[in-house]
């Protein structure tokens, strides 16, 4: 990690880029997963969905939960963490280039306005309907903006580094830029109507592909979405915090490589496992089913070496918060790549598509995984750039106890609703009709439902907790010297 | 050859760029050419077909419903027939959806009907008891972007040669032809024509006086939409 160089030319870094994005990181988790547990009340109690009239409703809302987590909590996370770990790892303040310092905050403005702008028109019905891509194409360019700026930041500050060798967090944030780059923009590509016939609304396109090959280059974009979302740039962030808030060196350089490059040509052959049994060519689903079996190696290669960093440190387990979250989220981590290789394959497939046993794997991954991650990783750098310990350690505590239970709430329930409506509809009697109607199999979910939106509830609490414990961090901690914080384990008061 | 890399952003960008985009290449062209054929009966969405679409997408149905008939006896007896690829050769976006909280629609205009559809819409337990589906009644007063949907109807004529104005084949060895309208005007004067049409199976007095009027509301829209799909 270079701790040694660090102390001895200590090198003024500059997180003020670092901090807005960690303030938006809040602020969206809160609003993305606020409307994520209103919707799964809404599963729950139907009647909830009349409340605001047509913006209420669970079809109008839901691009908004998906996106605002994908794209407003988790993007921010990244973007906070990178502006923190890209400086210390490459041994350079972003306070040493102007330039970079303009394109930061012009970064930040940018992105920060095209999400409220994605939350203003997904309300309002524009959207283009393809999951995770659903803003329309004027949205798409301010992203493609930001991305463009990001990329001028990370190449920006590697031209001007003073530690010649990239850190592995490195590798998976430059492949997180260019793996987002290039899958968005092919996936979006869209004929904005109104620049052909000069008629109608000027937001509205059609999709550059149509049916089967829209849903081809639609999953191959999806399922990779997860992977340079949900799966790079997390990575990234575990392989700096940590080893730094354990103070232990990586466990193996040589599983780091082969998880990374195994990870980087695996992953984006699996996109077709969405399409099993679908019209898209045999031998396509296939493929899909098979590298996604593979792509367990490079998964569990990332994530046992983060467990194993902790060889023989266990007791830190005990006594950091920080270190549970992180702990608990490899492990996340390793259920969710174990989880989503058995939906893979056909037969399990068959059963689980369409069910909500789906939607149960992606929070195992996404509550337990990225939003276990970038909590931890964002109370690390809380008492770095505002120079504070962090107010409470018993609220660490409740809010990862509180959310870890909110979690097995939501798969479990999710599980047994996802197989049971499977099972139903492929049901049949003694005469080999159909046992139950659609609708039965919607009526037995309603516990599930209840019980889902209960788990998502406590995540949510733990959020505001979170929240609320960095507020007061920022407001009323205890001012720590440099010395108090060049230490490994996070200082936190009790 | 990886400890050079990592000390060389450019040359590592590339590789890490090759080795990504190489499942793309592979996988996504080839299959091009082959997916995007009609089947025999597939026709191109009519002026109020599609800005009925363009209502499913506005309210993301397919957040809920699959359109999407996977080829198991248990489907085929639940929603009919399994899908083709062809027969989604004018749809654009697809709408296959990933999760069904409510049942697949690909070929609901086979089993339900008008009336159906509009007492469903209104208020979705009234003919399904349990149902959780929340009900849109904000279709029955909001009205169609008709020069949208007409925009839409000319440019994926003009770009994607979408088959409009021309004879399309049927399963019962007819041909039908899908009118693509002059002009603006005229397309207003075809979906309110076929707004009637729909209208005449349907009983709220507001929708039909809208109609009336010359306002297409969402609802007669997206009914014949829904109608459209077998």
């Amino acid at each position: 990690m270079g701790e040694q160089s660090q102390q001895t030319a200590p090198i003024q870094y500059d997180y003020t880029v670092a901090k807005m994005f960690l303030v938006s990181t809040i602020l969206f988790g809160i609003i993305g997963m606020g409307i994520g547990v209103f919707i799964a009340f809404e599963l729950a109690f139907p009647e909830l969905n009349n409340l605001f009239g047509e913006f209420g409703t669970f079809s109008r809302l839901r691009p908004i939960h998906t996106n605002g987590v994908a794209f407003g909590f988790t993007l921010s996370g990244i973007f906070a963490t990178w502006y923190y770990v890209g400086q210390r790892v490459l041994k350079v303040s972003m306070a040493e280039s102007k330039f970079l310092m303009t394109v930061g905050k012009l970064h930040f403005w940018l992105y920060f306005i095209t999400i409220l702008l994605a939350v203003v028109t997904l309300l309002s019905g524009l959207t283009t309907s393809k999951e995770y891509a659903e803003l329309e194409w004027p949205l798409d360019i301010l992203v493609v903006g930001f991305m463009v700026l990001w990329g001028i930041s990370i190449f920006g500050l590697i031209g001007i580094r003073r530690e010649r060798t990239l850190y592995i967090s490195i590798w998976y944030y430059i492949a997180a830029f260019v793996a987002i780059s290039m899958l968005y923009v092919f996936n979006n590509m869209e004929l904005p109507t109104y620049f052909v016939t000069g008629m109608g609304s000027i937001m509205h396109s059609v999709s550059w592909y149509a049916g089967t090959n829209d849903a081809l280059v639609q999953w191959w974009y999806g399922h990779n979405a997860v992977a340079f979302v949900f799966t790079t740039p997390i990575i990234a962030i575990i392989y700096y915090f940590l080893p730094k808030e354990s103070g232990q060196a990586v466990y193996s350089y040589k599983l780091s490589l082969l998880s990374f490059w195994g990870l980087m040509f695996v992953y984006l052959w699996a996109g077709g496992h969405h399409l099993i049994y679908s019209t898209v060519p045999d031998w396509m689903q296939t493929m899909g089913s098979v590298f996604s079996v593979v792509l367990i190696l490079p998964s569990w290669g990332s994530a046992i070496n983060m467990l194993l960093t902790m060889k023989g440190e266990w007791n830190q387990l005990q006594s950091n918060p920080l270190i549970k979250f992180m702990v608990l989220a490899s492990t996340f981590y390793m259920l969710s790549t174990l989880e989503g290789p058995i939906q893979a394959i056909k037969s399990v497939n068959a059963l689980a598509h369409f069910t909500d046993w789906i939607p149960g794997h992606v929070h195992d991954g996404t509550l337990g995984w990225v939003g276990f991650m970038i909590i931890a990783g964002i109370y690390h750098m809380t008492p770095r750039v505002f120079k504070k310990e962090i107010y409470s350690k018993k609220l660490i505590e409740i809010q990862f106890w509180l959310q870890t239970t909110g979690i097995v709430l939501y798969f479990s329930s999710m599980w047994i609703a996802g197989i049971t409506q499977g099972m139903m509809w492929r049901a049949v009697d003694e005469y080999g009709n159909l046992s139950y109607s659609f609708i039965d199999t919607v009526e037995v979910l309603h516990p599930y439902y209840t019980m889902r939106a209960i788990g998502g509830a406590f995540y949510l609490v733990g959020l505001f907790i979170w929240a609320y414990n960095i507020y007061k961090t920022f407001k009323c901690g205890r001012e720590l010297s440099d010395k108090e914080i060049n230490v490994n384990a996070s200082p936190m008061a009790s | 050859m990886f400890h050079w890399l990592e000390q060389r952003p450019f040359f590592f960008t590339i590789g890490v760029f090759m080795v990504v985009a190489f499942a793309g290449l592979i996988e996504i062209l080839p299959n091009f050419a082959e997916a995007s054929r009609p089947v025999v009966g597939t026709k191109p969405y009519s002026i109020l077909e599609l800005a009925g679409r363009q209502v499913y997408i506005k309210d993301s149905c397919n957040a809920c419903h699959s359109q999407l008939i996977r080829p198991f006896k248990s489907e085929t007896d639940r929603y009919g027939m399994y899908s083709l690829s062809g027969e989604y050769a004018y749809d654009r976006p697809f709408l296959w959806g990933s999760k069904r909280t409510g049942p697949d629609l690909h070929r609901v205009g086979n089993y339900r009907t008008t009336d159906w559809h509009e007492n469903h819409m209104w208020e979705p337990t009234s003919v399904v008891p349990g149902s959780v589906m929340p009900s849109y009644k904000h279709m029955f007063s909001n009205t169609v972007d008709v020069e949208t949907a007409y925009a839409e109807m000319v440019a994926v004529n003009k770009v994607f040669n979408v088959p409009y104005n021309k004879p399309i084949k049927m399963k019962d060895g007819s041909t039908t032809t899908v009118k693509l309208p002059d002009s603006l005007d005229e397309a207003k004067q075809e979906i309110l024509k076929e707004a009637k049409e729909i209208v005449k199976d349907m009983k709220n007095q507001d929708v039909k006086d809208m109609v009336e009027k010359g306002e297409i509301p969402e609802i007669v829209a997206l009914i014949a939409y829904l109608n459209s799909l077998k």
